[in-house]
């Protein structure tokens, strides 16, 4: 059996992010990896290109403590609240006062399937991957990366987008084995492609588990020890994002983060204080407090069990 | 933000008319594609009134959601607990959305124009920005493949305009000739966009493609509207008024939909 491939956050960042890397924190509202993000700040890595379909909260961080030069997106914004003021700050230069001091993030922007499709081109070692977007609009415009393309067979023209493939893809997940099989459950995002379209992939876990408990229920599986550089052992490690089945998505935070991103001094003060001032994801979760975790704890709602038959 | 009502009916927000009337447009739909904020409250109003057999997909990879509570957020564990499936992505947008199965897709709109072409990506030019939306999403395909679109927004001369300063999401193009000439050309699955619901009436599209106000909300006027338009709008000859949200469709919004009032006030 292949040995374990346990880290610390700080000795799994240290060792695989690199800076100028470009890196793929992915999740789609569902175990969006909010404790590896605060440890790429913490470690002050630069230079990096950000890929995520919604940057979210988290790059949203991680681009006002100045790691990032690039984002490659497909929606921005702080879902069903506002907007996300370092990224806005850093692409008006026109209209933001504040904005002018700070250093212009380059953007590559597609859609969603535009961004799914380029993991999948990425994972599945493909020179592009075709969907039917795009079509008169302007996004080929904006992004002369997406590109008309005849079809070989004579029945007409799609768009192509090409492959993406980050040098780190970081998930978060419920469970891992100590080799990195990594199981999942609720919203799938795209992380797997993400993962397979990798050069190095860090997984972190709620829990730690037993080889064979990810044996007994294979289908649950997403991602393969065989493509994981490290796993981290971070409960909580998602928060304000949601876990299902652990933790509620802490919408409150969602709300309050609409305040602190609007200026540049009130969200490096929170920084210092929820991200600098910590030295880890243990911490973040004793200052936020057993009465804060215990109101984001869900009720019950199992799965009932599938036979998969003993063939011997 | 309360409209005026008729003596005896209940007072209601003009929140609460926009998804009362975008569910009833849904009568008869059997899939739908969910957005967040209102187009979630309609949807699912629309599954307690008109269209109980309404199945909502939600793009980040559901099929057939119950939700139990209110999602603030597009993704939420509510809408995979109790769903009949969940997707990755890739499938999601590749078998459900390009695929052909979703018959009603909602989108909101920084800047909508007459042909119903949509602008979520930014305000100015693109490479300087005076406004940086949030982008597509999956506006662009939805706006493509479902095979009808219905919009939600408010009315006013910044968001319906003239000429949009970035077209994110396909319409009627340049009016319906030319885009039924590309749409069976290039293949695609949507018919376009057919409703657009507003804070003070309902649209839909003729037959040269452009928008037409059919219905006044109660309370609303034509030059509420006119000065809310930035074109010459075009009003049907038999221009009706929207049936107030009733006692049932109230009840159901501020008691089990939205009861903090998040969307609704």
């Amino acid at each position: 059996m292949p040995g374990s491939k346990v880290a610390s956050m700080r000795d799994a960042v240290a060792a695989l992010v690199r800076d100028g890397d470009t890196v793929a924190i992915e999740g789609f509202t569902h175990l969006i990896g909010f404790a590896a993000g605060h440890e790429i700040i913490r470690q002050r890595k630069r230079d990096l290109t950000l890929a995520r379909l919604t940057p979210d909260l988290i790059y949203d961080q991680m681009i006002a403590a100045g790691v990032a030069r690039k984002l490659i997106f497909s929606w921005l914004g702080n879902p069903g609240v506002g907007g996300l003021g370092a990224i806005r700050r850093r692409a008006e230069p026109a209209t933001s006062g504040e904005g002018r001091d700070l250093p212009r993030l380059e953007l590559e922007e597609y859609s969603h399937f535009g961004m799914v499709g380029r993991y999948t081109a990425g994972a599945a070692n493909l020179p592009f991957y075709p969907l039917r977007s795009y079509f008169e609009t302007d996004l080929p415009k904006a992004n002369p990366l997406i590109r008309e393309i005849e079809s070989p067979y004579g029945d007409g023209v799609v768009y192509a987008v090409p492959p993406l493939k980050p040098d780190v893809s970081i998930v978060h997940a419920q469970r891992a084995d100590a080799n990195g099989n990594t199981q999942v459950w609720g919203l799938l995002g795209c992380q797997k492609e993400a993962a397979f379209a990798a050069d190095r992939v860090i997984v972190v876990v709620e829990e730690l588990v037993p080889e064979d408990v990810v044996r007994a229920d294979p289908n649950r599986t997403i991602i393969p020890g065989l493509i994981v550089d490290a796993v981290v052992v971070e409960p909580f490690g998602a928060h304000p994002s949601y876990v299902q089945g652990a933790y509620d998505r802490d919408n409150r935070f969602y709300l309050e983060w609409d305040a602190i991103t609007r200026d540049e001094p009130s969200l490096q003060a929170w920084l210092g204080e929820w991200v600098y001032g910590l030295d880890g994801r243990a911490a973040y979760v004793e200052k936020l407090g057993a009465e804060r975790i215990a109101s984001l704890r869900p009720g019950s709602a199992p799965s009932g069990s599938v036979e998969y038959g003993r063939y011997e | 933000m309360t409209a005026d009502a008729p003596a005896g009916a209940a007072a209601f927000s003009k929140n609460e008319m926009m998804i009362v009337a975008a569910a009833r447009e849904l009568a008869g739909q059997r899939v739908c594609f969910v957005g967040v904020g209102l187009p979630n409250i309609a949807v699912n109003l629309a599954q307690r009134t008109v269209a109980p057999e309404l199945e909502l997909v939600y793009e980040a990879g559901v099929f057939g959601a119950r939700p139990a509570r209110l999602p603030l957020s597009i993704g939420d564990p509510t809408i995979v607990t109790g769903a009949t499936a969940v997707t990755s992505m890739f499938e999601l947008f590749s078998f459900y959305l390009q695929g052909g199965l979703i018959d009603v897709g909602f989108l909101g709109a920084a800047q909508i124009d007459p042909f119903g072409n949509i602008n979520t990506t930014v305000i100015g030019p693109y490479a300087e920005p005076v406004t940086r939306l949030p982008g597509s999403g999956g506006a662009c395909e939805i706006a493509i493949n479902a095979r009808q679109v219905f919009v939600i927004m408010r009315q006013s001369k910044r968001s319906f305009v003239e000429s949009i300063d970035f077209r994110t999401s396909a319409g009627n193009l340049g009016g319906a000739e030319q885009s039924e000439r590309i749409r069976r050309e290039q293949g695609w699955l949507g018919r376009g966009p057919s409703v657009v619901v507003t804070d003070l009436g309902i649209w839909h599209f003729g037959e040269d493609g452009e928008m037409r106000l059919d219905s006044l909300h109660p309370g609303a006027t034509l030059d509420e509207v006119r000065a809310t338009v930035g074109w010459e709008p075009k009003v049907a000859d038999s221009l009706g008024t929207t049936e107030a949200p009733t006692a049932e469709e109230l009840r159901l919004i501020r008691e089990e939909l939205d009861p903090g009032g998040a969307y609704t006030r």
